[in-house]
């Protein structure tokens, strides 16, 4: 499709503002002329309902979660329920700013003080920050609790633990906070080889990075154990809450030995991905690393009934981003929890796992099943057999394009050869997995009898495949005159 | 509500399929019991959505909204004009439900869209290169001092104390573990105190970091501290205000290296401050090492242009622990609303909105300044916001306005301690000359 | 497919000695399963490396490689065309697509490297 800046016309737009009411002064009088622009910046110029039809129309050409199944592992694509949106811009909420006397916003401090506390009894934690503004950056948050725990103890240490089956937020974040990355290897089941943790276990080790469910959509039976070697070196366990949406009140980390997880609001809590963000990503602490967390954090003065922002907290790591957290994605979140309450929640866990082992045991025979054990919400079959008559993963996931499909996760985990990762989530229908088991078969008969449809895939999509080399060799960032 | 579509007989059929009685052997199966819960989670019990509506509408009356009030507070998020069709376009469920554009093919919209955003940031800031959007302002701040870190091998960063304080804490943060050197470039006159800076830099410097204009409202002397800046292996690393743009030298004509700003006041909302939008653009030279996503246009099989991410080497996903930096999920609603409402001002309309800003910024200072308590923070030039200092305690002077209806300006001295009673106001195009007159009457009275 | 002139070390790097100088480059086996090559960082021209050190990186799309070199010394020379534009090393890895040619200082490291009949046996039993 054209850009907008291609639709763009000399004398074209679409702005209106009043007249300026008040009496103007020569801006050379109030600018130094050596700061000034020599011309007004080459944005587009039309109309509104060129703007409208515009981006109307690009829109038409993604994919989203009201239109397809979704199945991205790791993702958890859930449908978002359409009155959270609606909650969230209402004025009260969209339109207030941060620097607003804690008086004035006693409402939005209510509501973020009993979601923390909410998430910190889903998790089993003693206390939760909304700060971080996606799951890396609660992930960045409590490793950097967790040095400046070390650090008061006396030394930050230098390693982090992290399997071989990890997220690669999870190293990354390791080492933006100076630590080195030490990997264990997964056992045959999945799960870390605990032999070779207790190899890896000395006084340098800062912490261990684990998911649990992990990214097979496997509970690891030992996470207790490995938890116990984890702290009996004085090393603290960080868990990655991407995959909570199995375990909502079945199990909680903190109860599993955890001293911090990040909950991904974005996944977990229904509030959508925007194409890339908005997310939250607060973090929930044990007592330990409580002292640590970002400040301010939102505690009520009982004796008042008051909420307020608590910046006199001496330990605290300080602060993550400006302001309080991404309170729009919050409003929809406690919303979202306000709405289901703890019934409605765990019946989300029993429907997202149960979804899953129907899936995993609907494709079984097609596809390769590299961990043949009941999984939680989600499971990594193998294209190997495909790869072998001649198809990859990602001529398969193209190829799920043309039945209207979201393909799943591919190539992650990293131990999965040709991995391709399920999560269907709760929300869908078993009409709608049926489906999408059928379609999975066809594409797995495909690549013996018709491979070609599978390689030359998508068909019928508004762009065929896109040469990601040429703009790898050469890229080209921003629009320019022909 | 729990928004779930399997009926009674879908879960009898799967449960029989798979060849159990209940959903909870799955979790037997996987859960040791030693870490099952044995009880209920203590929340509030569920509501239907007619409760919800009450409920919530009823917690956001306990806030105060901008809606219904004159606000004078800036501070890092603004209250700018907002037009209805960039609220109703990316209401559009198409934008805001979709994941990260993984699969090109079927999120053109979404790409397409994020190139527009990368070509309008790169032509307000005048660099070649702007990525798709990271957090906020502060992150990216942070963000930018990490990459001058890694390309100049230096630990040293070089902080104006006119950087928005916030920032500079998040930059902290961001250093903890990385034997980063963080100092402080003091004031003068409201303005980053540059005979300072001059002591200050040297070839250890990675960066140099200068808001403008800066947490006072004051523009800094940008073609001096490049000049300066010119002389060292340093990178110029630039905290703007998007709007400004409209009326202000693209930043790159300063010899800034990297380009970073909040992006909120680009048609979103304020939300409590969260999500922002996190501007991030830099020289062609460090395309490698840039955080966060990058889309290139491209051709498809056919010889169509496309859209893809690209560079995707440097992020997490690929990299792991050599990765530029961790994040993944960034802002990209928030970015897509950005373009939308930069294609909405066009060069016309952003020149307008910066020009009515600094009007009426500089009249509601000329009328506060006739006000007997109150004195000018600096006599340098400034945009959309200036200080005053204050005689009268600026909490009394806010009360006194809140019972009017107008919510007064940002009291500093949280940050500034050596600043007493010293009030950050903020006047934006929405503000009308009434208005201001009222404030500045009503603070007259007092 | 395996020049017999090559000698070639297990990081899937061919080496092309004469004299005193070693050309060195990627197998095609290598360039096959990085897929299109997008970016190749190379040593600097003088800088000292030593065998088995990472001097370097090749990237493509959705991968990226540490780039060794299989033998001591000085690089005197770098494959700039590599560099300008990478897909030389997908379509004539032993050839034009070759990337660093360095000034031995150790000739017996080159009796360390296998010959081409036993890298081949080498990636097939991958």
């Amino acid at each position: 499709m054209e850009t907008i800046f291609d639709i763009s016309r000399p004398g074209a737009k679409a702005y209106s503002l009043p007249p300026l009411d008040v009496p103007g002064k020569p801006i050379g009088d109030l600018t130094p002329a050596s700061l000034l622009r020599d011309e007004a910046p080459c944005l587009p110029e039309v109309s509104e309902g060129e703007i409208a039809r515009h981006y109307t129309n690009l829109s038409n050409m993604n994919f989203a979660i009201d239109t397809t199944f979704y199945p991205l592992g790791s993702c958890t694509m859930k449908y978002n329920p359409k009155v959270n949106e609606a909650i969230a811009s209402l004025s009260g909420f969209s339109n207030i700013h941060p620097y607003q006397d804690e008086s004035q916003v006693q409402g939005a401090l209510k509501l973020m003080y009993e979601l923390a506390q909410w998430l910190a009894e889903i998790g089993g934690f003693k206390k939760v920050s909304l700060q971080p503004a996606a799951g890396a950056q609660g992930e960045l948050t409590g490793m950097a609790m967790i040095r400046a725990y070390h650090k008061k103890n006396g030394n930050p240490r230098s390693k982090v633990i992290i399997p071989d089956s990890a997220h690669g937020t999870n190293p990354a974040t390791a080492a933006m906070l100076g630590y080195k990355v030490v990997t264990v290897p997964s056992d045959e089941l999945g799960g870390v080889d605990v032999r070779s943790l207790e190899g890896l276990l000395d006084e340098e080790v800062a912490a261990i990075f684990l998911t649990n469910p992990n990214t097979l959509g496997i509970f690891d039976k030992n996470v207790v154990k490995i938890n116990e070697m984890v702290h009996s070196v004085g090393a603290l366990s960080y868990c990655d809450g991407a995959n909570l949406n199995a375990i909502l009140g079945k199990s909680r980390p903190g109860d599993m030995g955890f001293d911090v997880l990040q909950f991904n609001l974005h996944k977990t809590f229904s509030t959508p991905h925007g194409g890339g963000g908005p997310g939250s990503g607060p973090v929930g602490v044990n007592e330990m690393l409580e002292p640590f967390l970002p400040v301010p954090l939102i505690e009520k003065d009982e004796a008042v009934g008051a909420y307020f922002l608590n910046y006199e907290r001496p330990l605290s790591i300080g602060k993550m981003k400006a302001f309080y957290g991404n309170f729009g994605v919050i409003v929809k979140a406690y919303c979202y929890i306000r709405s289901l309450g703890a019934e409605g929640l765990s019946h989300v866990s029993d429907i997202a796992v149960l979804n899953a082992n129907y899936l995993k045991t609907k494709l079984e025979e097609a596809y390769i099943l590299p961990y043949d054990v009941p999984c939680m919400h989600e499971f990594v079959l193998s294209a190997e057999r495909q790869k072998r008559q001649g198809v990859k993963a990602r001529d398969i996931v193209k190829r799920l394009l043309d039945f209207n499909i979201h393909p799943p996760t591919i190539y992650f985990p990293l131990i999965v050869d040709e991995a391709l990762m399920v999560e269907p989530t709760e929300t869908e229908s078993k009409e709608t997995l049926d489906r999408f088991a059928d379609v999975m078969r066809q594409i797995a008969e495909e690549a013996v009898e018709n491979p070609e449809v599978i390689l030359t895939a998508p068909h019928n999509t508004p762009v065929s495949r896109l040469n990601e080399a040429e703009a790898a060799r050469h890229p080209r960032l921003k629009w320019q005159k022909d | 509500m729990d928004f779930v579509p399997i009926t009674d007989q879908d879960k009898n059929e799967m449960l029989k399929f798979l060849g159990i009685k209940r959903v909870d052997e799955l979790f037997d199966l996987s859960i040791p019991d030693e870490v099952r819960m044995d009880r209920s989670l203590n929340l509030p019990a569920g509501i239907s959505e007619h409760e919800l509506l009450r409920e919530l509408e009823g917690i956001a009356k306990e806030n105060v909204s901008l809606s219904d009030h004159v606000s004078f507070l800036g501070g890092g998020v603004y209250d700018h004009f907002i037009p209805k069709v960039v609220e109703s376009l990316i209401s559009l469920p198409e934008f805001y439900s979709p994941y990260t554009p993984y699969q090109a093919e079927v999120s053109q919209g979404v790409l397409q869209s994020l190139f527009e955003y990368q070509s309008m940031v790169s032509e307000l800031t005048g660099l070649e290169v702007a990525n798709a959007s990271l957090y906020d302002g502060a992150t990216s701040l942070a963000e930018a001092a990490l990459l001058a870190h890694d390309i100049t091998k230096k630990n040293e960063v070089i902080v104006s104390e006119a950087v928005h304080p916030e920032y500079r804490e998040v930059l902290k943060n961001y250093a903890r573990g990385l034997d980063i050197t963080i100092k402080t470039i003091p004031l003068k006159n409201g303005q980053t105190d540059i005979s300072a800076l001059e002591d200050m830099v040297s070839d250890d410097s990675s960066c140099v970091i200068i808001q403008h204009p800066n947490f006072f409202g004051c523009l800094e002397d940008m073609e001096r501290i490049g000049d300066i800046l010119d002389r060292y292996p340093t990178l110029f690393i630039a905290s703007i205000d998007p709007l400004s743009l409209g009326l202000l030298k693209a930043p790159a004509s300063f010899g800034v290296d990297v380009v970073i700003g909040e992006g909120q006041s680009l048609g979103n909302k304020i939300n409590f401050g969260g999500p922002n939008l996190g501007i991030f653009a830099c020289r062609k030279d460090y395309i490698r090492r840039v955080p966060g996503r990058l889309v290139s246009s491209t051709t498809d099989t056919l010889g169509r242009t496309g859209y893809v991410l690209t560079l995707q080497t440097r992020e997490q996903h690929i990299r792991r622990e050599r990765a530029t930096s961790n994040i993944t999920t960034s802002e990209v609603l928030n970015a897509i609303a950005a373009a939308i409402y930069l294609s909405y001002l066009g060069p016309e309309g952003i020149t307008e909105v910066a020009y009515q800003c600094l009007q009426k910024a500089h009249y509601a200072h000329d009328k506060l300044s006739e006000i007997s308590y109150l004195e000018p923070f600096s006599d340098t030039p400034f945009f959309k916001e200036f200080a005053f200092k204050s005689e009268r305690s600026v909490h009394e002077i806010n009360e006194r306005l809140f019972n009017e209806g107008i919510i007064g300006g940002l009291n500093i001295d949280r940050w500034y301690g050596q600043y007493p009673n010293t009030v950050l106001f903020c006047v934006t195009e929405k503000r009308t000359r009434d208005e201001i007159d009222r404030l500045a009457a009503i603070m007259e009275a007092i | 497919m395996t020049p017999e002139n090559l000698l070639y070390n297990k990081e899937h790097e061919w080496v092309n000695a004469e004299d005193n100088n070693a050309v060195i480059g990627i197998t095609d086996y290598a360039q096959d399963a990085l897929g299109d090559i997008v970016y190749v960082d190379l040593p600097q021209v003088g800088q000292q490396v030593k065998a088995g050190e990472a001097i370097g990186e090749i990237e493509s799309v959705k991968s990226t490689a540490e780039l060794h070199t299989p033998v001591s010394g000085k690089v005197v020379e770098i494959n700039q065309q590599a560099i300008d534009s990478p897909e030389i090393v997908n379509e004539k890895p032993y050839d034009n697509g070759w990337l660093f040619k360095v000034e031995l200082s150790n000739h017996s490291e080159l009796d360390d490297l296998m010959k081409a009949q036993a890298y081949e046996k080498y990636t097939k039993e991958l």
